[in-house]
């Protein structure tokens, strides 16, 4: 890295230098140009110059990017990442074509016919082949790179396959609530922002059966591998954006429309510490929509496991009733029964008086 | 209070230089002017201005970002309490310098400044009209983007900050106080100032369309007119369809603001409240707004496209290759800037087949950009090259113009869009393709012009230095930022400590915030020359760049009208540069084809019987009365 550093010094270094005899220069020749057949002043040095950014540039950009390649994400976790990856780099591939070209003629061509004395450029208006030529091959190029695309993004916005593990993921100022459907019924309950407080971060709807086992966690998110995950995003405040860096995920988050979006890991995250060797590598879920304050930091880990730890540690979570047993107020009366065996038998008797006690103890075994 | 401060201190920075000797009638020589000539300077000083203001906050959030331990406390005389006590950027406060970068540079420096200075500027000379269609209109136009300016720069003392949710102000973070500080009086005057500002472009619009429709000089036919006026007209109606669209965009953001509206705001539960408000859709406004947001990038960057045309032709000495494919591109350009607007959006949770028929839509405009890419390659192809720092500002521009335009198409595929949307590499795309080239017209247009502006000369030196340190610049700046793009950097990040994934390539945005700065510092370079050249630069010749259009023709400060006695007449486009066989290598456009018989083409000779015909409709000069 302080090889670039040295280098721009350089670079500057070399700028300031010319700068300065240029400026030597204009003092000297104020008001005694005007010659009229002339070399324009300065034409000789700046027909150089695109020689040498020429030369300069093609050498730092492909440095640089060499330098780069090392920091970028490692390959994707997820299979449609991998795709759109392959899709990435062939697309820039191509485009590096007539990067390389377009910027290689204008800076050749500017040294080239850069004005020579008693010489005069040449009268050349149109041709309409050459027009018809760079007309129609950028558009087979694009229509190439349209059709590839959008195959894979029609694969990739497909319904998700029915045995989708479903998760629900919210975004708020300044975190995500991750909702699972818990492992009797495997459905997630209904939802009403009007019933979100301070406990009820997602607002569960109680009345709804499929809610009792449901359960929530604010700093993780546990997810199986090699199984189609479907996350449906929701946001409560702002727009959020859910971003899954490695599994090449992003979807908003936006009140009041709820959006989805499938995929499937298909790398542990035990398999990315032993590939990255760093044994603290952990997947993580950012914000890409700016939402205040604290948009930097909105970090949930993401845990990608095998389907048998996945199940274990689904059975280990307390349910959102579980944790708070007051909220079995909240379930009409006709449901009572079958909520009960969401509820820790010593808060199930007292369930609509005093149950604040167990709710907070509940609430520090599952918030960790 | 301080916003009063603020609007003070603006009125008192934008005045400044009309300073002049004059004294009989001061008000309506230099204030409240209806000479276009006068218009576009005031636009372009107050764009400049604006310019080192917005430029300035990018660079604090790139020391932010770049050296995040760096200790800012030598700020606190400016910006106060916005820096902590530890010589820390306040977070709220760096969103709203993204936002007011965002907004400044994107609306006042490239819309106001660029089209505002140019249009105004060019059209008449160019046409040969003697002022614009309405000089009233024109100067309102001037005066509602001056207090739509007092407004926003009020906005930036507030105690509670400017605007904060980004340039696209996007609800319900834009529309909820209680989401954001920014969100409350600085988003209110946010939206104040951006109303006028679409009533200023709208005044400004009619105007420039209307003249360069009813007001050309005899024989100016639409098939000869400049490439600049072309893209100023397109630009023009670009902004004339879409502008309004933001309005009502704004103003349903106004109404859902103050009078409990529900048109972006659903299902929201904020600071412990659920609020009433049900049925509105956020994506909604991303769809207006987007709807003029997109052909904003083309009012951007057409009449920089259009400038370039014309000073690439004229340092090159030949005329622009391909000049009827020029016009078909800019109008297919604008054309599909209407109907692609959904790319910003791929990601929002928009129907996923609107996203595959807008992404076909997106990659189409790759087709008239290339055709404008070579069209200027080929016009650089066996010239007699002068460098002047026009055209290094125009070749410049073609270079970033493509390197910028390539990335779109990995954006615009909407497959692609998933893991780079509001990543670095969007950044890197956007200020490249539509920034930087843009920027790079609006240079090329003051360097060019500038001795028709104010009759002096700009320092040719100073100005090539300028510009090589500026290329170099931007490309030291944009390149590296498109690597940090693709490793997933997030755009509008506080700073990136905050996750693993992030937590790399600290010295690579070490290095692109020292390239920022000396980007910014090489400016100062241009403003010198620029503030210098007005008083004490070299006296200018009537046509210095031995040009062909007709701006040339006047005299070397244009008076009232423009021209002394009648109006030019046009007998040919106005790009006859190096022709087989004439004596000079140019011919104005006034000059006729019967003065040049020893270049003219067989077609052209046949035209020789029209110009009496030319000659005798001189029925668009105001000064001539009928």
């Amino acid at each position: 890295m302080y090889i670039i550093i040295a280098l721009v010094a350089l670079v500057f270094l070399v700028i300031t230098g010319v700068v300065i005899s240029r400026l030597q220069n204009v003092l000297k020749n104020v008001n005694n140009s005007d010659a009229a057949d002339a070399e324009p002043s300065g034409n000789k040095w700046n027909g150089a110059m695109f020689i040498v950014i020429l030369i300069l540039g093609a050498v730092s950009i492909t440095w640089s990017y060499l330098h780069a390649r090392e920091f970028f994400l490692p390959e994707a976790s997820s299979i449609h990442g991998r795709r759109t990856d392959d899709l990435f780099w062939f697309s820039m591939g191509i485009l590096t074509i007539p990067f390389i070209i377009v910027n290689f003629l204008i800076f050749f061509f500017a040294w080239k016919y850069q004005h020579k004395k008693n010489h005069r450029a040449s009268f050349y208006p149109d041709n309409h082949r050459l027009e018809l030529i760079w007309t129609i091959v950028p558009a087979i190029v694009m229509a190439l790179l349209v059709f590839t695309g959008w195959k894979a993004w029609s694969d990739i916005t497909s319904d998700a396959p029915r045995d989708a593990e479903v998760i629900e993921i919210t975004g708020k100022q300044f975190n995500w609530i991750a909702r699972y459907s818990g492992v009797a019924d495997n459905k997630l309950g209904d939802y009403n922002y009007k019933l979100i407080d301070s406990q009820n971060e997602v607002g569960i709807d109680l009345s709804d059966e499929n809610s009792f086992d449901d359960f929530t966690n604010p700093s993780e998110m546990h997810i199986p591998v090699n199984r189609p995950v479907l996350l449906k995003i929701r946001a409560r405040d702002v727009l959020h954006s859910v971003f899954i860096p490695h599994m090449r995920v992003k979807m908003d988050a936006v009140p009041g429309m709820p959006t989805k979006f499938w995929f499937v890991a298909d790398k542990t995250t035990a398999d990315m510490r032993a590939e990255t060797g760093n044994a603290n590598f952990d997947y993580e879920i950012a914000c890409t929509e700016v939402c205040g304050q604290g948009h930097f930091s909105m970090k949930m880990r993401l845990i990608v496991e095998d389907e048998a730890s996945y199940k274990k540690w689904c059975a280990e979570q307390a349910t959102f009733l579980q944790t708070y047993p007051e909220y079995l107020a909240k379930v009409p009366e006709n449901l009572k029964a079958k909520a009960m065996k969401y509820v820790p038998a010593e808060a199930a008797a007292p369930a609509d008086s005093s149950a604040t006690s167990a709710g907070g103890a509940g609430s520090s075994s599952s918030l960790r | 209070m301080s916003a009063i401060e603020g609007l003070e201190t603006a009125h008192h920075h934008e005045t400044e230089h009309e300073h002049h000797h004059e004294a009989q009638n001061f008000w309506q020589k230099y204030i409240f002017c209806e000479d276009h000539k006068v218009i576009a300077k005031q636009y372009l000083i107050t764009g400049i201005l604006w310019a080192v203001i917005g430029i300035s906050m990018s660079v604090i959030f790139r020391i932010q970002l770049g050296l995040p331990d760096s200790n800012l406390s030598w700020l606190k005389p400016v910006l106060g309490n916005w820096i902590s006590d530890a010589g820390k950027l306040d977070p709220n406060f760096y969103l709203a310098l993204v936002t007011m970068h965002g907004t400044i540079m994107v609306f006042f420096v490239l819309t106001a400044g660029l089209s505002g200075t140019f249009s105004n500027f060019l059209i008449p000379l160019q046409i040969g009209a003697r002022d614009m269609a309405s000089g009233f209109m024109n100067m309102l136009s001037y005066w509602f983007f001056f207090l739509a300016s007092v407004i926003m720069f009020a906005s930036l003392f507030l105690q509670s900050g400017p605007a904060a949710g980004g340039w696209v102000i996007y609800p319900p973070l834009s529309a909820l106080p209680q989401a954001h500080p920014g969100s409350g009086m600085g988003m209110t005057l946010w939206l104040a100032s951006m109303a006028f500002f679409i009533v200023s472009q709208l005044l400004g619009g009619i105007n420039y369309i209307t003249t360069v429709i009813n007001l050309r000089t005899r024989g100016m036919s639409f098939d000869r007119l400049p490439l600049t006026i072309w893209s100023f007209l397109i630009t023009a109606v670009l902004g004339l369809i879409s502008f309004p669209v933001l309005l009502s965009s704004v103003l349903l953001l106004i109404f859902d603001r103050h009078f409990g509206t529900s048109f972006y705001l659903s299902d929201i539960y904020i600071n412990g409240e659920a609020l009433p408000n049900v049925g509105g859709s956020p994506i909604l406004f991303q769809h207006l707004f987007w709807f003029l947001g997109h052909p904003e990038v083309y009012i951007v960057l057409l009449p920089g496209l259009g400038i370039t045309s014309e000073v690439i032709a004229t340092n090159s000495r030949k005329p622009i290759f391909g000049y009827r494919a020029m016009i078909a591109s800019m109008l297919g350009i604008a054309f599909l800037a209407f109907i692609v607007w959904a790319h910003h959006m791929f990601v929002t949770g928009m129907n996923p087949f609107l996203g595959s028929v807008f992404m076909f839509l997106t990659l189409i405009i790759a087709v008239p950009s290339a055709v404008k890419g070579f069209n200027y390659i080929t016009t650089l192809w066996k010239g007699n090259i002068v460098f002047t720092p026009g055209m290094l500002f125009s070749i410049g521009l073609v270079s970033l113009f493509v390197s910028g335009g390539l990335t779109g198409i990995i954006l615009g595929n909407s497959a692609l869009d998933i893991q780079l949307h509001d990543t670095y590499f969007v950044v890197a795309h956007f200020h490249l393709v539509m920034g930087a080239a843009s920027a790079f017209g609006l240079f090329a247009g003051v360097y060019h012009w500038f001795p028709k502006m104010f009759g002096r000369m700009m320092n040719t030196t100073l100005g090539q230095i300028h510009f090589w340190m500026t290329f170099i610049g931007i490309y030291l700046v944009f390149i590296p930022m498109h690597y940090v793009g693709i490793a997933g950097f997030p755009r509008r990040y506080y700073q990136f400590t905050s996750y693993d994934f992030t937590h790399k390539f600290m010295d690579m945005n070490m290095f692109i915030s020292v390239a920022a700065i000396f980007s910014f510092l090489a400016q100062f370079i241009f403003l010198w020359n620029f503030f210098y050249s007005i008083f004490k630069g070299r006296r200018a010749p009537q046509n210095p760049w031995r040009s062909n259009t007709l701006e040339w023709t006047a005299p070397v400060n244009p008076g009232h009208g423009n021209w002394v006695g009648e109006l030019p007449a046009v007998y040919r486009w106005s790009y006859d540069y190096s022709k087989p066989g004439a004596k000079e290598d140019f011919i104005p456009q006034n000059i006729p084809y019967s003065q040049t018989l020893e270049s003219n083409f067989p077609h052209e000779n046949e035209q020789i019987a029209n110009e009496k015909a030319i000659e005798s409709q001189n029925y668009n000069d105001q000064f001539n009365a009928h």
